[in-house]
């Protein structure tokens, strides 16, 4: 009994298959969730505190209100159903109730005809603050028992151990290196900034068009909020300018809905840039303090460890952060005794949670930074030292779980040290460090190279109930066999919805393959995060797929043609969840337990040029070997390599909220730098593909390692070429040049 | 209120505008272009890139004023779907996009610097398109994508002549 025909689709799984969004996106026709428009629709504006930390004495909306073209003000007291949200902790304030934690927290809300009107009734809304210390030191607010309380109950909001091994004797060593490291606040700086549109629905209900990683807790968040029960609340996905994380909470969502709800008229909310930097949670700013022991040929004996990452003024998804931060602490490598400790802070610094990494990153600079340290001390090569330590499958990480699928460390490692070295400089004064400024002749520059590790977790850990919905249908188009593939799943850029089709053509054999716009009329498919998608619903879509052929197989068991049989049965529609392997809590006072389900591997070198009596870094070129599994789109997945090894330069190089006295001094493009085409050097990339038995079709979660690994390579090639410790990430010029 | 007198997309628009308007703001909520899209209101990011006869030039820029007489041509106007601009194709072709925010004003940029180079080297795409931000790519299939763009233009070229 052959089955549907399964011809090998050119634009099936493992091809290069175009984007379908990509015509629209290169012809301006691709709604973004800031291009929605309706003729009747007004605009809603937010008033935020200007303080990190104050009581609220008064609002006065009066003034707002009075001003013409002005449809609504609302404040807390207008919220109708539940004031507090909030992803792991319902701790957020939909508008500051009495109090504001944090510099930036909304405060009041405006709808008016104009957006501009929006915003001058916004300004004469009167808010009596009793300004009053600020906790900003995320150190004190941790360990100092005399620190105000952000919230009610001290300020951490998770500490979590990690104890493996242990015996007598264990904390010492031959070798011993320690250092401190700090990693600054870095932001996600998609480019479309927070924005959507609430309409409100004549069921009393409210519909949101709205960009965001995860339309489900996004409705399971706001519903209560406007007091309505889920099914009233109904959300689409407008189309995402980006989202690295920042989209993962809420920002505008339960505040257009209100506005919407009051005033009965569709409202649109957009945040500009520097609202955008005041509007969503950043990565946690962290200090590290480490200490690895070794032999004297340079095999781990033992790591302490102590992270700090502060949290910022609400919860987010900080505990979470912790757990990898911990989990991970050590990185890929064997040590037989481990001692960290990870805490997660409240203070009144801005809110921290997702960024791509999350909680990987900061402990990945330090412990690499760390390797490079020991290698030092036992004169041994950089490659070497990583690749004497390397995790390979069946070895044990620190929190205990053995890795159960390939995980050839030793030989990425090899593989990216023999790549070519890129030339010398040329001396042309463009391709000098400072580049057109042309800031030297050549003085004073060295070249420098450096390598990079990173262990990243796949999937949502730690007994999190991890899964996605598909719906696929068949049915006859003009005559035709066609797919359409439903799920919840947020296309953010990184071309999950060509997935989608792919897996389709591949399963079913069939070409035409339409995938729905993403809504929560269908089961939910988690957050587009923790490099999830392509294995959760990549999983629920081929199920699903596999649940329809079955069905078509049957259909046809008289030989028919399956446009005959679909012609006699009508549409074909399966539903199908998946669920990855349960994951398990960390235990917590040892921090053991199979708290993840995958884990990814990629390894960075970078060669930099660096202007050492300018501090300034010229990247030259960055290699990287990553193993994906298996590949599902070789030039998608190229892109989400270059992509993420461009955000590990910036961390690395130029990116930093930079916060004094819990305010935000740079929420612009202007003095928030990111990468630009001249910072980001060309890239060799080696993808290897061992697969993982137990993920769909072998693969492994490939959007965040990058992004680990290529900062502390670029730190390590500044350091090679300068000489110095730079135990803090970004570098800054005055690091490098005022070091003496 | 200034009265302009702008072509857009080969439309003639005659707007009255105040003389703090920005271009893009024309654009996108007078004229419904909003295939040209805003990303950081401070001149860096260039998502907002359009033609100003014959230039690239970032539309949250300039005044609307300032554009009185003159010729833009968005990315809407560049081409559709069924003919798209070369340019247009070798960004779709070579996976230069991901979000595609940055995309619209990458295009027009690069366009721009074929004008003045029109065989450019790789330094060359870098150099002239370091006014233009992307978050998602690395740049380095956009730098692939203007070099097909290049090519396939340059082809055009000596078919039609």
């Amino acid at each position: 009994m052959s089955g549907t025909e399964t011809r090998r689709s050119s634009r099936g799984v493992g091809e290069s298959a175009p984007r379908p969004d990509g015509t629209l996106k290169v012809t301006g026709e691709f709604a973004y969730s800031s291009d929605l428009y309706l003729a009747d629709m007004i605009w809603g504006v937010t008033l935020r505190s200007p303080h990190p930390s104050a009581w609220i004495r008064s609002i006065d909306i009066g003034p707002a209100l009075a001003m013409p073209g002005v449809f609504a003000v609302l404040t807390h007291e207008d919220v109708p159903g539940e004031k507090f949200y909030g992803l792991e902790r319902r701790d957020q304030p939909v508008l500051a109730v009495d109090q504001v934690r944090y510099q930036g927290e909304p405060v009041a809300l405006v709808a008016a005809d104009h957006p501009e009107r929006a915003r001058r009734a916004a300004r004469a809304v009167v808010v009596d603050y009793e300004v009053r210390e600020a906790v900003t030191d995320p150190r004190r607010a941790a360990f100092d028992p005399d620190c105000p309380a952000v919230h009610g109950s001290g300020n951490v909001l998770r500490h979590q151990p990690v104890r493996v091994g242990l015996g007598p004797a264990a904390l010492e060593a031959p070798v011993v290196v320690t250092g401190e490291y700090e990693v600054g606040m870095q932001d996600q700086a998609f480019l479309g900034p927070e924005s959507g549109l609430a309409v409100p629905a004549e069921d009393g209900g409210v519909d949101l068009f709205v960009a965001t990683q995860w339309l489900h807790v996004d409705r399971d968040q706001i519903a209560p909020c406007l007091g309505l029960p889920a099914e009233k609340v109904r959300l689409t996905l407008a189309g995402v300018g980006g989202a690295f994380g920042a989209r993962e909470d809420l920002s505008m969502q339960v505040h257009a809905c209100m506005l919407a709800l009051r005033t009965g008229r569709p409202v649109k909310i957009v945040y500009g840039r520097e609202e955008s930097f005041f509007g969503h949670v950043h990565r946690h700013p962290a200090r590290m303090r480490y200490e690895h022991g070794a032999t004297r040929d340079g095999r781990l004996v033992y790591v302490r460890a102590e992270i700090l990452l502060d949290g910022g003024a609400y919860c987010s998804t900080s505990p979470a952060v912790v757990g990898n931060a911990a989990s991970l602490g050590v990185g890929p490598y064997v040590v037989p005794n481990v001692r960290v400790d990870a805490y997660g802070v409240y203070t009144n610094n801005p809110p921290c949670g997702a960024m791509r990494g999350f909680g990987a990153v900061q402990a990945c600079f330090a412990y690499e930074s760390q390797m490079d340290r020991l290698a030092a001390a036992c004169g041994l090569d950089p490659v070497e030292i990583r690749v004497r330590n390397a995790v390979s499958q069946g070895s044990r990480l620190a929190n205990g779980q053995v890795i159960d699928s390939p995980a050839p460390l030793a030989d990425m490692l090899r593989e990216l040290a023999a790549m070519p070295l890129p030339p010398e400089a040329s001396g042309g004064l463009l391709d000098m460090p400072g580049g057109v400024s042309q800031a030297t002749r050549g003085e004073g520059v060295r070249r420098g190279v450096g390598y990079g590790v990173g262990i990243k977790n796949i999937c949502f850990s730690e007994g999190f109930d991890d899964y996605s919905t598909a719906r696929v249908r068949v049915e006859l188009l003009g005559g035709e066999p066609h797919v359409l593939v439903h799920t919840a799943a947020a296309e953010v850029g990184q071309g999950l919805v060509t997935v989608q089709e792919q897996i389709a053509r591949t399963e079913l054999g069939i070409e035409r393959v339409t995938v729905a716009a993403a809504d929560t009329a269908v089961g939910s498919a988690g957050s587009s995060s923790a490099s999830r998608q392509s294995y959760v619903t990549g999983g629920a879509v081929r199920a699903a797929c596999e649940a329809v052929r079955e069905r078509l197989d049957a259909l046809r068991a008289a030989g028919a043609t399956l446009a005959e049989a679909l012609e006699r049965s009508g549409p074909v529609e399966e539903t199908r969840v998946y669920r990855h392997r349960p994951t398990f809590p960390m235990d917590p006072v040892t921090g053991q337990g199979d708290s993840h389900t995958q884990l990814a591997l990629c390894v960075h070198r970078a060669v930099v040029d660096v202007d050492t009596e300018l501090g300034l870094v010229k990247v030259v070129e960055l290699a990287a070997v990553q193993d994906v599994g298996r590949i599902l789109n070789p030039v998608a997945l190229e892109g989400q390599i270059h992509g993420g090894s461009a955000q590990g330069l910036g961390l690395a190089l130029m990116e930093e909220v930079v916060v004094s006295d819990g305010r935000v001094r740079n929420p612009s493009f202007t003095d928030y730098l990111i990468p630009t085409v001249l910072d980001m050097p060309p890239m060799k990339v080696s993808i290897l593909e061992n697969p993982d038995p137990h993920a769909p079709y072998g693969l492994r979660g490939a959007g965040e390692p990058p992004t680990l690994s290529s900062t502390p390579a670029v730190a390590a090639a500044v350091r090679a070429a300068t000489g110095l410790e730079l135990p803090r990430v970004p570098i800054r010029p005055h690091d490098i040049a005022l070091s003496g | 209120m200034p009265r302009i007198t702008v072509t857009v997309d080969g439309v003639r628009y005659e707007e009255e505008v105040e003389p703090r308007l920005l271009l893009v703001h024309l654009l996108r909520d007078r004229l419904g272009k909003t295939g040209t899209p805003v990303g950081c209101d401070t001149g860096n990011c260039g998502a907002c890139t359009v033609m100003l006869d014959g230039r690239s030039a970032k539309s949250c820029s300039v005044l609307a004023v300032q554009a009185d007489e003159c010729d833009v041509v968005t990315i809407e106007g560049l081409g559709r779907a069924a003919e798209l601009h070369p340019m247009q194709k070798a960004f779709h072709t070579e996976h230069a996009l991901q979000c595609g925010y940055c995309t619209p004003g990458m295009i027009m940029a690069a366009i721009d610097l074929l004008r003045d180079d029109p065989d450019p080297s790789d330094e060359a795409i870098r150099a002239g398109l370091e006014g233009n931000l992307c978050r998602c790519t690395g740049y380095c299939n956009i730098v692939r994508a203007v070099r097909r763009g290049a090519r396939e233009m340059s082809g055009e070229e000596v078919r039609t002549s």
